[in-house]
């Protein structure tokens, strides 16, 4: 679009233009296709060839057999609808939650607003590390204060083996998922709430609207766009969700909390199926690029 | 405004919500903390001891005491003996520090470009830029440890930072900001015959200062805390990452959970104060980056 407007610039400065842009960009680029873009390559040519991760042993050729098989394999199945089950449950709540915190938060002083905005990211901050051994300890059999409290109030009679137990130990990995992912989502919005037209507020306010009301009618429009960049970080990030699994549960019991995530870990690291663990991410590649595209879709429509 | 009182009430339960919601989401670092100091008797109580009736050192001591590595290596050359953990904060700083040099260099001069000039193949560069971003970071992960094998980087810093600052987001971040570099300023400094490295140096980069300000601050906290990365690509003890030590630690002695805490600690409390001071450029590039529509 810019060219049209300077009919002046000429080939030869274009040429220029075009050299030095890209001297800018070549540091960058190293990086970006050495460590990026070609590994995403690697990662479908391997994912279409049996590999052992070993130097000594070459790769076969096997076409898409190792796609053929994901379809047919149980854990890969219900590490998906594991991570499924992660993704629906959390992606609306952290969504939501982080909305209200936000609206109630936006408008207050300023040290207020930080202070708050601060401790809802810190278990981001933190670290998965340091926030998974510490709920590992709180979950804890004997000596974690969920039993503890949980029984000081009555709710339950024996201690629980949260983590142990395959109904509870998925919900256990989504609670800690759920305080590590709502501190973006409430930054993000504090500020699209911030930036929201004051005066179409106004409007709606003269024109006899409530709170409810004009939330809905002109706050939620506008902040539409922060709703969907939410939707698909927190849907990248819960697909995405590992450190949680390997240092707590390492899938178990009986894959109750298997994800695909940990589970192309496992194959690829554990049993050395590279081959197969690459077929897997791509297929988490496409799902992810899927949603993301929809995201995209929906929000032309709007 | 009729509504007023209600207003008043409403904001005072929200209040009180947030509060006790607050103090959840603190509770995890409250733990982790108290939980560093207190005897083992305390940790391995029944009945959770809520606040140490003595803060004890042992739990650090019991950590320092495992394992030992030099405190640096750099070609043949070592530093004094040093606790393991005291080594892995060394790598650990060494690694988000590189990583977020390189990326603040790297990524601002290509933002620049995206942004000011107008070359042959950009729309095609962005829009790689932008898929590469939606795509899971750590699928590419799998693949990578076999290219740094071929590259001899496997078990080394580098292999965990190469990937950090080639992962396109750092761009994505300096081209929104560049955007705001009026064109006119660059003008002149061409007609007043500035080389190109002198227009970025001394117009661009001033201009751009809080950008880079925001992506050096993210580039930190998320390499410090990239755990997947450092544990495929490290694996020999002296390598290791803080974050990854305890969770070899934690792996080998599961149920001595002061120790461990003492190591959450060492880990969590550097990043955490690093964030507190930079909280405002941090809470910046968050926005920054978000795509808007």
């Amino acid at each position: 679009m810019k060219q049209t407007n300077k009919p002046s610039m000429s080939r030869v400065l274009r040429r220029r233009e075009t050299f030095s842009a890209y001297l800018f960009l070549l540091p960058s680029l190293i990086f970006f296709i050495g460590f990026v873009i070609i590994p995403m390559v690697l990662c479908l040519y391997t994912s279409f060839f049996d590999s052992k991760l070993n130097a000594n042993t070459p790769d076969v050729f096997v076409g898409f057999a190792n796609y053929v098989e994901l379809w047919r394999d149980p854990v890969f199945k219900k590490a998906l609808v594991n991570t499924l089950v992660i993704v629906v449950v959390s992606v609306p709540t952290v969504a939501a939650f982080s909305l209200w915190v936000a609206s109630a938060i936006y408008k207050m002083k300023d040290w207020m607003l930080s202070a708050f905005r601060c401790i809802f990211y810190l278990p981001v901050v933190t670290g998965s590390v340091a926030v998974t051994v510490v709920w590992k300890w709180m979950y804890n059999n004997y000596y974690g204060i969920f039993n503890y409290v949980l029984k000081g109030v009555g709710a339950i009679d024996n201690n629980i083996n949260w983590l142990g137990n395959p109904s509870t130990a998925l919900w256990c990995i989504i609670i800690i998922l759920f305080t590590t992912s709502v501190g973006q989502p409430i930054v993000l919005y504090v500020s699209a709430l911030g930036n929201v037209d004051a005066s179409l507020v106004e409007a709606a306010n003269v024109d006899g609207a409530n709170n409810l009301q004009s939330f809905w009618k002109v706050k939620w429009p506008s902040i539409m766009p922060t709703t969907l960049y939410i939707i698909v970080i927190t849907t990248i990030n819960s697909f995405q969700c590992f450190a949680l699994i390997q240092l707590l549960t390492s899938g178990g019991p009986n894959n109750a909390t298997q994800t695909v995530m940990y589970y192309i870990y496992y194959t690829a690291f554990k049993l050395y199926r590279f081959g197969y663990g690459n077929a897997m991410g791509i297929i988490l590649a496409i799902f992810i690029a899927v949603l993301s595209a929809f995201q995209f879709w929906l929000a032309k429509e709007k | 405004m009729r509504t007023r009182k209600n207003k008043g009430a409403y904001y005072v339960v929200s209040l009180i919500i947030l509060i006790i919601l607050a103090l959840l989401f603190l509770f995890p670092l409250y733990w982790i903390v108290t939980g560093a100091f207190k005897t083992g008797a305390e940790i391995n109580s029944v009945t959770p001891v809520w606040w140490p009736t003595e803060w004890v050192t042992n739990n650090f001591e019991k950590l320092f005491s495992k394992r030992s590595a030099p405190l640096f290596e750099i070609g043949s050359l070592t530093g004094p003996v040093v606790p393991g953990a005291i080594r892995w904060l060394v790598n650990t700083v060494f690694m988000a520090v590189v990583a977020m040099v390189l990326t603040c260099i790297t990524a601002s001069m290509a933002g620049y470009a995206l942004a000011k000039k107008r070359f042959t193949g950009r729309h095609i560069l962005f829009t790689l830029i932008v898929c590469a971003m939606a795509l899971p970071k750590q699928v590419i992960l799998i693949p990578l440890i076999r290219e740094m094998s071929t590259l001899g980087l496997y078990d080394k810093i580098w292999a965990v930072i190469f990937p950090t600052v080639g992962w396109p987001f750092g761009v994505f971040l300096m081209k929104q900001f560049s955007e705001g570099v009026p064109g006119e300023i660059l003008e002149a400094a061409r007609i007043d015959g500035a080389s190109e490295a002198r227009t970025f140096s001394s117009i661009v980069v001033p201009i751009i200062k809080p950008g880079i300000g925001a992506l050096a601050i993210f580039t930190f906290i998320n390499s410090w805390n990239d755990y997947f990365m450092q544990l495929i690509m490290l694996s020999s003890s002296s390598k290791l990452t803080i974050s990854l030590g305890i969770a070899t630690m934690q792996a080998e002695n599961s149920t001595d959970f002061g120790i461990i805490m003492a190591g959450a600690a060492l880990a969590a409390l550097p990043i955490i104060i690093v964030f507190l001071i930079f909280q405002k450029y941090f809470t910046q590039g968050i926005t920054m980056g978000a795509v808007k529509g």
